[in-house]
């Protein structure tokens, strides 16, 4: 079978002459897809100011076409865009960015090459948000959701422990869904359902992306089970409403940390039942990397677990964010059932269309480990090989012993690329159909020789180093390296309705002037700004 | 053994991470001169560098001999062996440290012997900032085995140290066993202060003037005398605990004899 690429899209044939890469014998999949990694923005930043040890251990000199860098759990820019490109994925969405800091992100995300990128803005625990949704003005918080995407330039709605980060201004969190929020007589359920039904509204192409309220405390999968559970009766038919996203984190069960148990179980007979749900998984890995959320009270539990430095942020009446360096440890029994519940999820949920391989870059570990986990997906022999290292205790208890699944290299095609893309609402990429950009990663693995159970360790190999990945028909990465460096596309949503249009209001440039440290006119990113904006246009529904 | 020559006097840093027993064994002179180094921006060949002579007769030692302060990483994890330094050396000596014994008969730069976890450095002249602490950022200090100055150390000595001993005849710079977590740290000079600032345990031994204590530090008691590797150092010396602000359990004795100006603890007694 032959794919032609024209002007950057496939088509269905081309005239004259024309390069022809020969891929026969070889896996070509569309380029990888990561809907979730913290690859640009202050926090991001933050985390190399506190890391130096994380750079000079991993040292990247420059080449004729490509720029130096540093940094393993959390590389500088250029070669993030670099290492992701290796291994054949070619769009990456950062899901944290503090509307107020937007700007800032957007500069990263400029300077990460050959990807293309987009952001996600925090708004569960936005003070203009929380208003909106507790006088019930669901209309005006819509227009304000819609002209926050214009005006930060982001993609979806991001919710990270709504109702907790703004309780943790004042030293405190939210216990669970129906803990109201101090001061704002608001309780999470109403944040997620409020902004589930806005997103609805907008039409925005992904749904409301949400890291749960309680995230890596033990117990906190009933928290999980019920913000999805919240949403339920907003259901649609095509789509997932909500993408609860490293599920991972969110699925322990138990009393503390000496009784804790996997909750995936549970979440998998949740997510197989109901279609309104995808996950991504969150995938720890044994590794040395850089935890970093918006989530400032998890964080700080971090901090305190593992007695090492931290920063702690706040983003005035936005949100918050924690960074805390961390090493997931075989022999650490919490740690090991950690790396069980991450397989065990994706293992367990049967429709590859909504649970995608992540490892939440770089809390759980850095993206650079993704062929190893794709290798852990695909052999039970592999995952028996870990299992045999880690703690005793863990292992006794992890179900992964009693599953035999192995996904095949569609699922890994499914979960790595076009379920994601489906879910961002990305229709040109994800696929290889005419017309799709010609984003295309070419893997030196026979599927039809060999066989990823038993030679695991070749389909790791295959998946580090792509060898050949195509950017819009140009061909950037060959033999696993690059060869050449192009400029990636920021995608933004620019709603469009004259229904949610929002009344510039004299009480909006009032609050900005009580609330903010910057004037109303400085917080909007215009469009000129981004050199290479993709903005889509989406009509909001009613 | 192996004879180093420096063959110029160096105006850049040069990293040479190579100079270690575990690298130049089972190398011809050859091989040895043609290991590669960075001077400044450039890489080069050891032998631009040193002259590299081979003695008959105990093959464990490598010899260096000249000005090598500005050399940087020598004896970068080495696990066996022997270096002897004849000169000033640069930062970074015996980084990572596995085992073997490095000499130095002259000043050295700042993080020697840092992250080591076994083996012994001896330092005959004085040294720079960080000795046995971790490189920027990390936590990872000192682990095992002992470094010995017998003249000044600078500031942070023994940072983030987990075990091994630290052994210093001079006088010592601000923040000594900053962060420490295990281990031992024996000062036979004074000190200019801010003693185990934030230290979790371990214990640093005093036996010159110190200007005062954190005031993070509980007074304990005096003690007559201190164990040290054992030997026994006489005293008396205060015995304070702390450090309180990271719940600490580290243990400073400092000398009372030198120490008039800190009686006022013993009120506390």
């Amino acid at each position: 079978m032959d794919i032609f690429v024209e002007d950057g899209r496939i088509v269905d044939d081309v005239n004259g002459e024309a390069e022809v890469i020969d891929a026969s014998g070889m896996i070509v999949m569309p380029g990888g897809v990561d809907i979730h990694t913290h690859i640009a923005g202050a926090e991001v930043n933050t985390g190399r100011l506190l890391r130096p040890e994380d750079h000079y251990l991993d040292v990247e000199v420059k080449t004729a076409i490509t720029r130096s860098g540093v940094g393993r759990s959390i590389p500088s820019t250029f070669i993030t865009g670099y290492r992701y490109a290796r291994m054949g994925y070619t769009t990456a969405i950062t899901p944290s960015m503090p509307p107020l800091l937007a700007r800032h992100t957007h500069e990263e995300l400029e300077d990460t090459p050959i990807l293309d990128k987009a952001a996600f803005p925090l708004l569960g625990d936005s003070w203009f948000v929380l208003e909106y949704l507790r006088d019930d003005k669901i209309e005006e918080c819509a227009a304000f959701v819609s002209w926050i995407m214009t005006a930060t330039k982001g993609y979806a709605i991001k919710i990270v422990n709504p109702g907790g980060i703004e309780s943790w201004g004042f030293g405190g969190n939210v216990r669970d869904i129906d803990d109201p929020v101090p001061y704002f007589n608001i309780t999470p359920r109403d944040i997620i359902r409020g902004l589930c039904r806005v997103n609805k509204m907008l039409n925005l192409p992904h749904s409301i992306h949400i890291h749960t309220n309680n995230l890596g405390k033990p117990g906190n999968y009933i928290t999980t089970l019920e913000t999805m559970r919240c949403v339920e009766e907003f259901k649609e038919e095509d789509r997932p409403i909500i993408h609860v996203t490293h599920c991972q984190f969110s699925s322990f069960k138990g009393r503390d940390w000496s009784s804790l148990r996997s909750g995936s179980e549970e979440i998998a007979e949740y997510v197989n039942d109901h279609s309104h749900v995808s996950i991504d998984i969150g995938q720890v890995v044994f590794t040395d990397t850089t935890t970093m959320t918006a989530d400032g009270p998890f964080q700080y539990i971090l901090h305190q677990l593992s007695g090492n430095k931290w920063v702690n942020g706040d983003v005035e009446t936005e949100t918050g964010a924690g960074i805390v360096p961390f090493r997931y440890r075989r022999r650490s029994y919490v740690h090991a059932i950690q790396w069980s519940i991450g397989l065990e999820l994706a293992l367990l949920i049967r429709d590859p269309w909504r649970v995608f391989l992540t490892t939440d870059h770089p809390n759980a570990a850095p993206f650079t480990t993704y062929p190893r986990i794709i290798s852990w997906l695909m052999s039970k022999k592999a995952r028996e090989k870990i299992m045999d290292r880690i703690n005793e205790k863990a292992k006794r208890r992890s179900l992964l012993g009693s599953i035999d699944r192995e996904y095949t290299f569609f699922e890994i095609a499914i979960i790595t690329r076009a379920g994601q893309s489906k879910v961002l609402g990305l229709r040109s990429k994800g696929h290889l159909g005419i017309g799709a950009e010609a984003d295309i990663s070419i893997y030196n693995i026979n599927p039809k020789e060999v066989d990823p159970s038993r030679n695991y360790k070749d389909v790791r190999r295959a998946f580090e180093r792509a060898k050949y990945t195509l950017k819009g028909g140009e061909i950037v990465v060959r033999d696993g390296e690059i060869v050449k460096s192009v400029d990636g596309r920021i995608f933004w949503v620019k709603p469009e309705s004259s229904r949610y249009k929002i009344n510039v209001t004299d009480e909006l440039k009032r609050k900005f002037r009580e609330y903010y440290t910057v004037e109303f006119e400085n917080y909007m990113i215009p469009e000129s700004y981004l050199i290479n904006s993709s903005p889509i246009h989406v009509k909001a529904g009613v | 053994m192996i004879i180093l020559r420096l063959k110029r006097t160096l105006k850049v840093p040069v990293e040479a991470r190579c100079i270690s027993q575990d690298i130049f064994e089972g190398k011809t002179v050859e091989d040895i001169r043609s290991l590669k180094v960075w001077e400044g921006n450039k890489v080069r060949k050891l032998g631009e560098i040193f002259e590299v002579e081979e003695k008959r007769g105990d093959n464990s030692t490598i010899r260096i001999l000249g000005d090598l302060s500005k050399i940087r990483g020598i004896g970068y994890q080495m696990t066996h062996g022997r270096i002897i330094i004849e000169g000033n050396v640069g930062h970074r000596l015996g980084e990572e440290l596995g085992g073997g014994e490095i000499i130095v008969h002259g000043d050295t730069g700042s993080w020697i012997g840092s992250s080591m976890k076994d083996g012994r450095i001896e330092i005959f002249g004085c040294t720079g900032d960080y000795i046995a602490a971790p490189y920027r950022g990390s936590m990872k200090g000192m682990r095992g085995g002992e470094i010995i100055v017998h003249g000044d150390v600078g500031d942070e000595a023994g940072g983030y140290m987990r075990g091994g001993l630290i052994v210093i005849d001079g006088c010592t710079g601000q923040f000594l066993g900053v962060h420490m977590k295990r281990g031992t740290i024996l000062v036979k000079g004074s000190s200019e202060g801010r003693i185990g600032a934030e230290m979790v345990n371990g214990k640093i031994v005093v036996c010159g003037q110190v200007p005062s204590i954190l005031p993070t530090f509980t007074f304990e008691d005096i003690k007559s005398s201190v164990k040290v590797d054992g030997e026994k150092i006489k005293g008396p010396f205060y015995r304070f605990i702390g450090d309180l602000t990271e719940n600490g359990e580290g243990k400073l004795y400092i000398s009372k004899a030198e120490n008039p100006h800190l009686k006022f603890y013993e009120r506390y007694l």
